[in-house]
């Protein structure tokens, strides 16, 4: 419109403004200030690099491990991402080849509404030790094997073919960690799938019917045109994925608390922050976290950019 | 693939071909497909099996759910029974605590689109200042942990809870301080503020999205930026609004942390607060366990099915927030 005010434009934005500035923006660059402060001083009275020196030293492993969740927060990341996009997508490639498509993605998608501490008593009940209720000690028991701890167990996982003893893999590899990340799993399945899904609609069958008419089996399909046409996809549920890894908080506080050496960075941060009465710790855990995320928002912010572009 | 061979079975299979041809190719043609349906039943089963089993046991004899396993009902089915629930509902607080999960969210929800849809409004089809840089700012802000700001808003809050001091300490009918910590108000405020940068992002691609010539025409004819707003991009993005309003729902109604730290009153405490101060204290009664969870997903669970359409949309529209 021609003849807007100068301010008109001012007067739509400034409850967004306003609120991101004073919920988001300020409390992020204050939060960087504090991570700076000796512990308890809530005037300026100089900065160190004690708060930081806290992360590296780790000097309370036993109420605080920082390297152990600094070490769970990398795993959470990795194994959480690969397996989630990688189950996503072959749901997303094999129910498109059935009728009942509709209904097994619903299936799969469903956990995706639930609130992370509804899904952490579900699995809680799942994990259960005694096989009389715990469902997946039950089946273990009925195929031979022995009933695990999976929330407390912190040795390394054992297969019919390796028999690692305790402690006989480095720290993050543990049974407790992939019983935590499994229910991630379970939780981001669904939209790892739906993102997928919609990217494979997007493969013109022409090109499709083309392959096979010239006598390219179905694996040479998904691998030749398949992945490389859905790689944009595959980044953006990707970038997600490891937005929500970063961040896990819920289900790991509601499942385990953070004991059994199974912290991650988002709850070392609550409990130095708000149990322990180390804000500033607390603060510098919080920063930690947003250096891990400042690679995804360049590349966020990259995408618009592109986007814009080529609109 | 090997072909069958029409001679090895002599005369009679020549006439016989077309049926028994037809027959055994769908014998093979499902024979070869049973892999494919069989992984995804069982990737089905396995996604299912967790959610049956608390929703089974929720119902069952609370004597009987910490002593056999759920598979047990099956056997038995007309032994089910509400007396969990009775108990969490009345004794455990859920009751309340559903209702305050229903106070904190249908506000914060109608607040984010509000506030949201101005801005979104003026990113699109207003020329300004900085206009880039500042929804650049908003993209940024899209991916920022919340653990960055949670000190600072909660230092905020407890200062703001001495100046509004002088309101009183109820607030008529909801209860609780009118703002700050352990106020509706409160989390209302956070939980949009948390919610902008999403539902900004969202709402402008869409409002960009939508042809230009009908706002030309429009503020030819002389229409206010606030009529174009109503009439025309209101009912227009109604898609994308309705994804984000079960996106901003969902977020809300199963938050936990954001409630952990403004809502510490067990009075106030929406439903994800009070489960997890269960499984604190109750960490292996199940039959209590089982029925709270699964209050606290029924109304998800219904907005799933009802407008999973438009669930589904809105993540393909934004899939950056978490």
């Amino acid at each position: 419109m021609v003849g807007r005010k100068w301010w008109v434009p001012w007067l739509w934005l400034s409850p967004a403004l306003l609120l991101s500035g004073i919920f988001l923006l300020y409390p992020t660059i204050d939060t960087i200030r504090r991570s700076f402060l000796p512990k308890g001083s809530d005037a300026f009275i100089g900065f160190t690099l004690d708060n930081y020196r806290f992360i590296v030293d780790n000097p309370q492993p036993l109420v605080a491990d920082t390297h152990s969740a600094l070490l769970n927060n990398l795993m959470w990341l990795t194994v959480f991402t690969t397996i989630t996009v990688a189950l996503g997508l072959v749901i997303a490639v094999l129910a498109a080849r059935v009728r009942y498509e509709a209904v097994a993605k619903s299936a799969i998608f469903i956990p995706m509404a639930i609130s992370f501490v509804a899904a952490s008593v579900i699995w809680r009940f799942m994990y259960e030790f005694n096989p009389g209720i715990g469902t997946i000690n039950a089946v273990l028991k009925e195929v031979g094997g022995e009933p695990t701890r999976w929330l407390q167990d912190t040795g390394a996982p054992q297969t019919p073919f390796t028999h690692a003893g305790p402690d006989s893999l480095p720290h993050p590899i543990q049974i407790n960690n992939f019983a935590l990340v499994f229910v991630g799993v379970w939780m981001w399945t669904g939209f790892a799938m739906v993102v997928l899904s919609a990217g494979l609609k997007g493969i013109s069958t022409d090109i499709l019917e083309a392959a096979r008419v010239d006598g390219a089996n179905e694996w040479q399909i998904f691998r030749r045109i398949i992945i490389p046409n859905l790689s944009p996809t595959i980044a953006v549920v990707a970038t997600t994925l490891v937005i929500q890894a970063l961040k896990k908080f819920d289900l790991v506080w509601v499942m385990t608390a953070g004991k059994f050496k199974t912290d991650v960075v988002a709850t070392l941060f609550y409990k130095e922050a708000f149990l322990f009465n180390n804000p500033e710790i607390g603060a510098a855990v919080a920063v930690v976290l947003l250096l891990w995320v400042v690679p995804i928002m360049v590349i966020s912010i990259r995408r618009f950019q592109f986007q814009e572009e080529t609109r | 693939m090997a072909r069958p061979n029409p001679t090895a079975s002599g005369e009679t299979a020549v006439r016989a071909r077309p049926v028994g041809l037809q027959f055994g190719a769908t014998v093979r043609r499902v024979a070869g497909r049973l892999p494919l349906h069989l992984s995804i039943i069982g990737l089905v089963a396995l996604w299912s099996i967790p959610t049956i089993a608390l929703l089974v046991s929720s119902f069952r004899d609370p004597g009987l759910v910490v002593t056999s396993g759920w598979w047990n009902a099956i056997k038995d089915p007309f032994s089910l029974t509400l007396d969990n629930y009775e108990t969490v509902l009345d004794q455990n607080g859920m009751a309340r605590s559903f209702l305050n999960s229903l106070i904190i969210t249908i506000p914060s929800t109608l607040l984010t689109i509000l506030v949201a849809a101005f801005a979104a409004y003026a990113f699109a089809w207003m020329k300004f200042p900085l206009r880039n840089f500042l929804f650049l700012v908003m993209v940024g802000l899209l991916v920022v942990p919340l653990q960055m700001t949670l000190i600072p808003v909660l230092k905020l809050y407890v200062s703001l809870n001495e100046w509004f001091g002088f309101l009183g300490h109820d607030v008529p009918l909801l209860g609780g301080r009118w703002f700050g910590t352990n106020s509706y108000a409160g989390i209302w405020v956070a939980h949009t503020a948390y919610g902008l940068p999403f539902a900004v992002y969202l709402l402008r691609n869409f409002f960009g999205g939508l042809p230009r010539d009908l706002f030309e025409s429009a503020y030819l004819d002389g229409a206010s930026d606030f009529k174009v707003f109503r009439r025309i991009v209101l009912p227009l993005s109604m898609p994308a609004i309705a994804a984000l309003a079960i996106f901003q729902f969902l977020w809300v109604w199963n938050d936990l942390l954001v409630a952990l730290i403004f809502l510490g009153d067990p009075d106030r405490a929406p439903m994800t607060l009070t489960i997890t101060n269960l499984v604190s204290s109750f960490g292996t009664s199940y039959q209590l366990l089982t029925a709270a969870a699964f209050i606290s997903m029924a109304l998800p669970l219904v907005v799933f099915f009802a407008l999973q359409r438009y669930f589904v949309q809105g993540i393909l529209a934004g899939s950056v927030k978490g």
